[in-house]
């Protein structure tokens, strides 16, 4: 209980990561808060990533972790993008009303 | 370890509530602020278990640059007043119960990889040598990534470069009925355009045509 090891850190990343896919599952909101979602996804593989890295005393995976997030920032610089593009031709983001595509 | 285990519950359990919050929250505003007390009760923990450069750098990542973006696309798109309706709307009660049942499957699968792994023996509990080794961990994460992996930073590098191109190039408008300023026009002027020259007659003034 009070000796902390990494199943505890991996146990966090789990969580984190389930509550991602939740929200991505059961939003009816817009799609801003899916990438939310997505950030908190690459949030817990971080964690993962990083609690392997100080446990293994390896620096492998806090260098992945930087990678990661650079991806993480792109992503999100251009989702958000898009995000703007389609409100613009559409007027909403809404996702169920984004259904162009009737699928 | 009871200080470590102490502040890693308290970091936690902020992390997994707020984590809850940014899936539910009626406001998508308050998702957002949600989401920069996720990323800094993280980096606590990244700073908590050894890792201070990664959790500076996602101090400054995440909640300088991208939850400030997520923040700027929400009062620009004017969607923070859109009432959450995922437990109330007839078409979406439908495909709850599944999601639900698929993350908790997820979730339960991914307890059941970290507890039935065999880890190595001397894996637990010397974390705390790493920080007293005399070399800090920004100074070792320089040394390895400035060596071993210097394309695959100036790679990412490139990365950046070209999801910044691309949000410009997405995002860019041209607007019709706009005056521009030409350069062209103006500095290719010459004398003959502007300026006429004309006799005036004494006592009978000019007529200038406009």
């Amino acid at each position: 209980m009070f000796d902390i090891g990494i199943g505890h850190y991996l146990t966090l990343g789990a969580v984190i990561f389930t509550i991602g896919v939740v929200g991505i599952f059961l939003n009816r909101k817009n799609v801003i808060v899916i990438l939310m979602s997505i950030e908190l996804i690459l949030l817990a593989v971080n964690i993962n990533l990083v609690s392997f890295s100080i446990f293994l005393n390896d620096l492998s995976g806090q260098i992945f972790t930087l990678f990661i997030l650079t991806v993480a920032a792109a992503e999100a610089a251009i989702g958000l993008a898009i995000i703007v593009v389609y409100y613009r031709n559409s007027g909403t983001i809404r996702v169920e009303e984004i259904d162009n595509l009737k699928g | 370890m009871p200080a470590h285990a102490f502040f890693f519950y308290i970091f936690s359990l902020i992390a997994i509530v707020s984590a809850i919050m940014v899936t539910a929250s009626k406001n998508t505003v308050h998702s957002v602020f949600f989401l920069i007390l996720d990323f800094i009760s993280i980096s606590c923990l990244f700073i908590l278990i050894g890792a201070e450069f990664l959790g500076m750098i996602m101090l400054i990542v995440y909640v300088g640059a991208v939850a400030v973006l997520f923040l700027f696309v929400v009062m620009m798109l004017n969607v923070a007043q859109q009432k959450n309706q995922w437990f109330g709307a007839a078409s979406g009660s439908r495909h709850i119960p599944i999601g639900m049942i698929v993350s908790l499957i997820i979730f339960f699968e991914l307890l059941i990889v970290i507890g039935g792994w065999k880890l190595k023996p001397d894996l637990t509990n010397d974390f705390i040598n790493l920080s007293t080794s005399g070399v800090t961990n920004t100074h070792s994460i320089g040394n390895v990534l400035y060596t071993d992996y210097i394309h695959l930073f100036q790679l990412s590098g490139m990365i950046l470069l070209v999801a910044m191109i691309g949000a410009i190039v997405l995002t860019f408008r041209q607007r019709s009925g706009l005056k521009r300023q030409s350069y062209i026009s103006q500095i290719s002027r010459e004398k003959n355009d502007g300026v006429e020259l004309v006799n005036v007659k004494n006592k009978a003034g000019v007529k200038i045509d406009v």
